[in-house]
């Protein structure tokens, strides 16, 4: 009877977003991974608390909320920070550098990847291919790419972040459009 | 630098928006198919021309259509592969930044030869800013009825909706993309039923690649003649190969198919960077290493099959001879291991051990017997795993093996790599 909490995670906003979403669809369910990446947007990870709501919305056992959470590696399950530099680990960007630049990254922001600075400003994990192999090595800075990055160069990167440069991170400034080849 | 068909309209400025675009010819392939053909004409036409799927696979794209039936009494669905994750492989993103109408015409295209209504574009998750660009183009082409309801005054209607995946390599295999589409873990489903008969919500469902949908607008265009003009006698027309890797220019470069392993590396790609030539895999991480001694196989589905590998995706990574061969096979079967979805045991359990036996290897803990335990592992997973994904983590270790056993040998008696014995040996 006193089951029915109040929903508090998740604003309108959101709650809105996803019924949008799930009308896009024959079959609702089809919408679960979008919803997630809207709560995401909202709260930054998707707690379970989160995954709950989700799962009232969608009328699902929260277990396979959970199932999905779990198995798709872009939804974080735990806080992560402001700007999330996702470097690409394989093979092409690896035969260019990536382990130096991860290993810079990270040694540059005193974490390990997978862990947050103490100010809550940076987040580095590890990627398996992002698709921009041809500008390798390459990372993401919440989904946003960065190409042709200069592992030397990390220092710079944090520092234009930290300033809240607007061209970082939506956009490098090496990518262009590609000519014709 | 030989004709274009997939990037012919790529250096046009702001080709991205709809204004561009239709200035440029676009959606006039469109117009052409439902003005001169019927749907059935349709099909033939696009068999006529010899174009084959350019995700991996290479069947023949008019075929694939002509397997869905008729009148199922129930919807039909296009399913767009742009779930580009195949490490080396980068073509689709070019393609859905830069040149979203004329993927969303090749859409069209084949929605109306096959009586499709409703397609998704399954991008994936990571290309957050290709899912934007693409949910911006199909609003523009609503508006201007080259989607949507009552497409040119012709009464056929499509609605595209762009799904964005969350992160997960085994989407790309099409009934895992299916899975995932309908709000499960992405794992592969057995086939038969084939996705043309019992698909997405078990309706008969189309699934092509963005490559292979990107090219119908040209073929419209300009003519199935045109295009089986080009290419060899059985894979017709131009493919874009993606190349990286230790080479001065990597990119993607369209090619005619046909065209040689070394006039890519060497006339496109400005030749090997930092070294000579060691390895080329030619069709993406799941394919088997080639060598120098390839340089001259045709970069065909054909040509590359009978050296021994295959064009897959189309990405060719290029590997010097600074490069220890199995530290680069642990880095390709860690990325097998964090993405097999775990549905199968000796997918599950042999991308494990692979990482297990090359990471012990490398850190010069490697025993003798290791080479017949990678050997066994290999042999137990190739051929009998759910999906391809098992097969292509054993390709890399079976044909480094063939052309370079000598490096897996220095390690297991050495506790190091060949090329750090050879380097000590020049210092002294």
């Amino acid at each position: 009877m006193s089951d029915v909490k109040t929903e508090g995670l998740l604003s309108q906003e959101t709650r809105d977003r996803i019924a949008e979403l799930m009308s896009r669809y024959p079959k609702a369910r089809s919408a679960i991974l979008p919803a997630l990446h809207v709560v995401q947007e909202q709260l930054g990870w998707v707690p379970e608390e989160a995954q709950d709501e989700v799962a009232r919305i969608f009328d699902m056992p929260p277990a396979e909320v959970r199932s999905l959470v779990t198995f798709y590696y872009m939804y974080h399950r735990k806080p992560v920070g402001k700007y999330v530099l996702k470097v690409c680990r394989s093979i092409s960007c690896w035969l260019r550098g990536s382990e130096k630049l991860e290993h810079n990254l990270c040694e540059h922001l005193g974490v390990e990847p997978g862990e947050m600075t103490e100010d809550g400003m940076f987040t580095v994990v590890h990627g398996e291919c992002l698709a921009a192999c041809v500008n390798a090595p390459c990372m993401q800075v919440n989904d946003r790419f960065m190409l042709d990055v200069d592992p030397d160069k990390v220092s710079d990167i944090v520092a234009q972040l930290k300033a809240g440069d607007p061209k970082y991170p939506a956009a490098a400034e090496s990518w262009q459009r590609p000519e014709a080849k | 630098m030989g004709t274009k068909v997939i990037f012919e309209k790529l250096g046009i400025d702001g080709i991205e928006s709809l204004k561009v675009y239709q200035k440029n010819e676009g959606y006039e392939g469109l117009k052409k198919a439902l003005n001169d053909y019927t749907p059935d004409e349709l099909i033939e036409y696009i068999k006529g021309s010899g174009l084959r799927g350019r995700g991996g696979a290479g069947f023949p794209t008019g075929l694939k259509w002509s397997f869905v039936p008729k009148n199922p009494g129930k919807p039909k669905y296009l399913c767009v592969n742009c779930d580009e994750s195949e490490p080396g492989t980068c073509k689709d993103r070019d393609m859905v930044t830069y040149l979203p109408h004329q993927l969303l015409e090749g859409i069209a295209i084949c929605c109306y030869a096959v009586g499709i209504e409703k397609a998704f574009i399954y991008i994936r998750g990571e290309m957050l800013e290709g899912a934007e660009i693409l949910e911006k183009a199909v609003e523009e082409a609503v508006k201007k009825k080259l989607l949507g309801n009552n497409i040119l005054g012709k009464g056929f209607n499509l609605d595209v909706v762009v799904h964005r995946g969350a992160g997960a390599y085994i989407c790309g295999e099409e009934s895992a993309l299916l899975s995932s589409l309908e709000g499960e873990r992405g794992f592969p489903r057995l086939k038969p039923p084939f996705p043309a008969v019992e698909g997405l919500y078990a309706c008969p469902t189309v699934i092509n690649n963005v490559e292979t949908l990107s090219t119908l607008p040209a073929i419209m265009r300009k003519g199935a003649e045109w295009y089986s003009s080009m290419g060899t006698d059985r894979s017709k027309g131009t493919r874009v190969l993606c190349l990286s890797g230790h080479v001065n220019k990597p990119g993607n470069y369209e090619l005619e198919l046909g065209t040689s392993m070394r006039e890519l590396i060497e006339v496109h790609g400005g030749g090997v960077m930092g070294g000579e030539l060691k390895a080329i895999i030619p069709g993406g991480a799941s394919a088997p290493m080639l060598t120098k001694e390839h340089l001259d196989v045709s970069l065909d589905f054909e040509a590359i099959a009978e050296a021994g590998s295959m064009a897959g995706s189309g990405a060719v990574i290029i590997i010097n001879d600074k490069t220890c061969i199995v530290r680069t096979c642990l880095n390709l079967d860690q990325f097998f291991e964090e993405e097999s979805c775990g549905k199968c045991t000796p997918c599950r359990e042999g991308t494990k051990w692979l990482v297990d036996i090359l990471t012990r290897m490398v850190n010069g803990q490697g025993r003798e017997e290791d080479i017949d335990l990678l050997k066994s592992v290999c042999d137990n997973l190739c051929g009998k795993s759910f999906c391809p994904l098992g097969d292509s983590a054993t390709s890399c270790i079976t044909s480094a093996f063939q052309y370079f056993p000598e490096e897996f040998e220095h390690y297991v008696k050495h506790g190091c790599s060949i090329l750090d014995a050879k380097k000590e040996m020049a210092a002294n």
